[in-house]
């Protein structure tokens, strides 16, 4: 399967400091893809060297087979980056219109996009008026304009309250799943581990992990409080490999097995207290990947 | 490019201080051409104002005969920096509001888009040019008509000399303002050098050269205001004592002419090159 982006060796210098070094980078047709880094990782300054605002130092980058910038790669890519901006003094709708306009755009496609985003009825209403909020959602339906087969979303839900992101994770994923090719920018982990395929992690301009969400956290672990443990280790050794953390016993074993094993317990006369299904949640992958990160710098 | 060209053209005619900067010329110019010459006219001979002018004279300036040189003497100087104004908000506008990005992100490449907004600013000073044009005409017909004045207008050779003589000048200094914005990614610096440069600093210096410095002649010959004042003394029949402060006569026709385009040209390229090079962060 060709890449939509491929990044390899990617450099950014900025006088003497460097914001991005040495990342490669690889998104597939059709997923969503999260770019993940703490603020100044130099998440900003990749996406806006993928759609062509800045020319990298060095390193090959190739979006949707051609240079970032060109014509025919602009036409294709919806994206918006950083803060929505647009004109303060003209509405949402002309704000639309005009982006239309450039991209030879048909009219109808900015309703449908209004729609999508759930602006339509506040489209005539200046841009300066807009809440945050709907300045982001402004800032998508822009992105969605040329019905783009890759989407660059560079933190979508920025000030947005707690419905707004619900909403825009149920769009994002809507566009994920419609075929689109979706690379989305966030620091919110748990936002991320719900909609994304894979993830890349950056931190201080370097890649440090890029795994598929799932490999990235690891198995899932059966998390057993039994008594007595030494014969629940011994049972749960013919399910997998038995870890004991505090006073539990962890196997690494599909969800659906639990109930299986649960029986098996349960029938060999063995107390079982707790039995729960555990995963490392990417928050956790994230803090350990960065902060290691710094300590290896430092 | 025309789709590029009608976003911009949209952008343009939906923004207050564009209908503001026009408002603000085309009243100058009514001021200056017609009402205080007329309230000069009207007290009669002894008034100060008219420094001893005959009335007949006062009055044959504001006739239809005379209309070019009401539209366009003030272009150099005052109509001047306001379309500095024009082309350092419109350019610079995009950095500051960060919309540049937005812009750039869509299908067309960088040349085109700026293409793009200089065609629209050019067009936007050709119906400012029509506009104070028309003004003008329809206060000289009502003066004559009520002062029994002439009705003679000039040449149409001599109108389309004189407006595209104005249209000129004014997009010298519209786009002096577009490349100050590039250059500086604002919008208020642009300004505020533009403005003090063409309200102050080339008569300063043209002051300074001929009085100190005469061999340095070559130099404020070669200034922008300098060229727009001469150009527009060639194409309307203005002379030194009734043109307005700081407009001055200083080389031929055809010499103005090709600076101005030399400067249009200038201005254009390094704002061309400025924008396809520089990473917009």
């Amino acid at each position: 399967m060709d890449a939509l982006v491929e990044v390899s060796g990617l450099t950014k210098r900025y006088g003497d400091t460097l914001a991005v070094d040495g990342v490669d980078l690889t998104v597939l047709p059709g997923e969503v893809y999260g770019f993940l880094g703490p603020n100044g990782a130099g998440k900003t300054t990749t996406l806006r060297i993928l759609t062509g605002l800045i020319a990298p130092t060095s390193g090959d980058v190739r979006v949707l087979g051609g240079k970032p910038g060109q014509a025919e790669v602009l036409g294709r890519t919806g994206s918006m980056i950083e803060s929505p901006a647009f004109y303060p003094y003209l509405s949402g709708l002309d704000n639309l219109r005009l982006l239309a306009e450039y991209a030879g755009v048909a009219r109808r496609r900015i309703d449908e996009v209004l729609e999508l985003v759930d602006l339509a009825d506040r489209a005539k209403d200046r841009f300066s008026t807009y809440s945050l909020g709907m300045k982001q959602r402004l800032g998508v339906a822009a992105a969605l304009l040329k019905d783009p087969e890759l989407v660059i979303l560079d933190e979508p839900t920025n000030g947005l309250d707690p419905a707004g992101m619900r909403d825009m994770r149920r769009l994002i994923r809507e566009l994920g799943t419609g075929g689109r090719t979706v690379l989305l920018s966030s620091h919110l982990l748990g936002e991320v581990q719900q909609i994304c395929d894979r993830v890349g992690i950056i931190n201080s301009g370097r890649m440090v992990a890029e795994h598929n969400v799932n490999e990235l956290r690891g198995e899932q672990e059966l998390v057993v409080r039994a008594d007595p443990k030494d014969q629940a280790q011994a049972i749960l050794s013919r399910f997998g490999t038995v870890h004991q953390y505090d006073d539990t016993l962890r196997v690494a074993v599909d969800s659906s097995r639990a109930a299986e094993v649960n029986s098996v317990l349960v029938g060999a006369g063995i107390a079982v207290s707790e039995l729960h299904m555990t995963e490392r949640a990417l928050e956790d992958i994230f803090f350990e990947l960065t902060t290691e990160e710094k300590a290896d710098v430092g | 490019m025309l789709g590029s060209y009608r976003a911009e053209m949209l952008k343009l005619r939906k923004r207050s201080a564009v209908w503001v900067l026009f408002g603000a010329g085309l009243v100058l110019s009514l001021i200056f051409g017609y009402l205080l010459p007329y309230l000069a006219y009207t007290t009669g001979d002894d008034s100060p104002s008219t420094e001893g002018v005959p009335r007949a004279e006062v009055l044959r300036g504001m006739l239809p005969e005379r209309v070019i040189d009401n539209t366009i003497g003030g272009y150099p100087i005052f109509a001047g920096a306001l379309a500095l104004v024009l082309g350092a908000i419109v350019i610079g506008g995009e950095y500051t509001w960060g919309t540049l990005k937005t812009v750039l992100t869509q299908r067309p490449r960088r040349g085109t888009i700026l293409g793009a907004q200089f065609l629209a600013l050019g067009t936007v000073i050709a119906f400012w040019v029509l506009g104070i044009f028309v003004a003008c005409a329809l206060c000289s017909v009502g003066i004559a008509a009520a002062e029994s004045g002439s009705m003679t207008w000039p040449s149409i050779g001599a109108l389309l000399q004189g407006l595209a003589g104005g249209w000129l000048v004014l997009m010298t200094w519209c786009l002096a303002g577009a490349v100050l914005a590039v250059a500086f990614r604002n919008v208020a610096l642009p300004i505020g050098l533009g403005v003090v440069w063409i309200l102050g600093i080339e008569t300063l210096l043209a002051g300074v050269v001929s009085s100190l410095l005469p061999g340095l002649k070559w130099l404020t010959n070669t200034l922008p205001g300098t060229n727009a004042g001469s150009l527009v003394f060639s194409v309307t029949t203005m002379t030194p004592s009734d043109a307005p402060p700081g407009v001055r006569d200083a080389v031929g026709g055809p010499r103005a002419l090709l600076t101005l385009f030399a400067y249009c040209a200038l201005f254009t390229a390094l704002s061309l090159w400025t924008t396809r090079n520089r990473d917009i962060t």
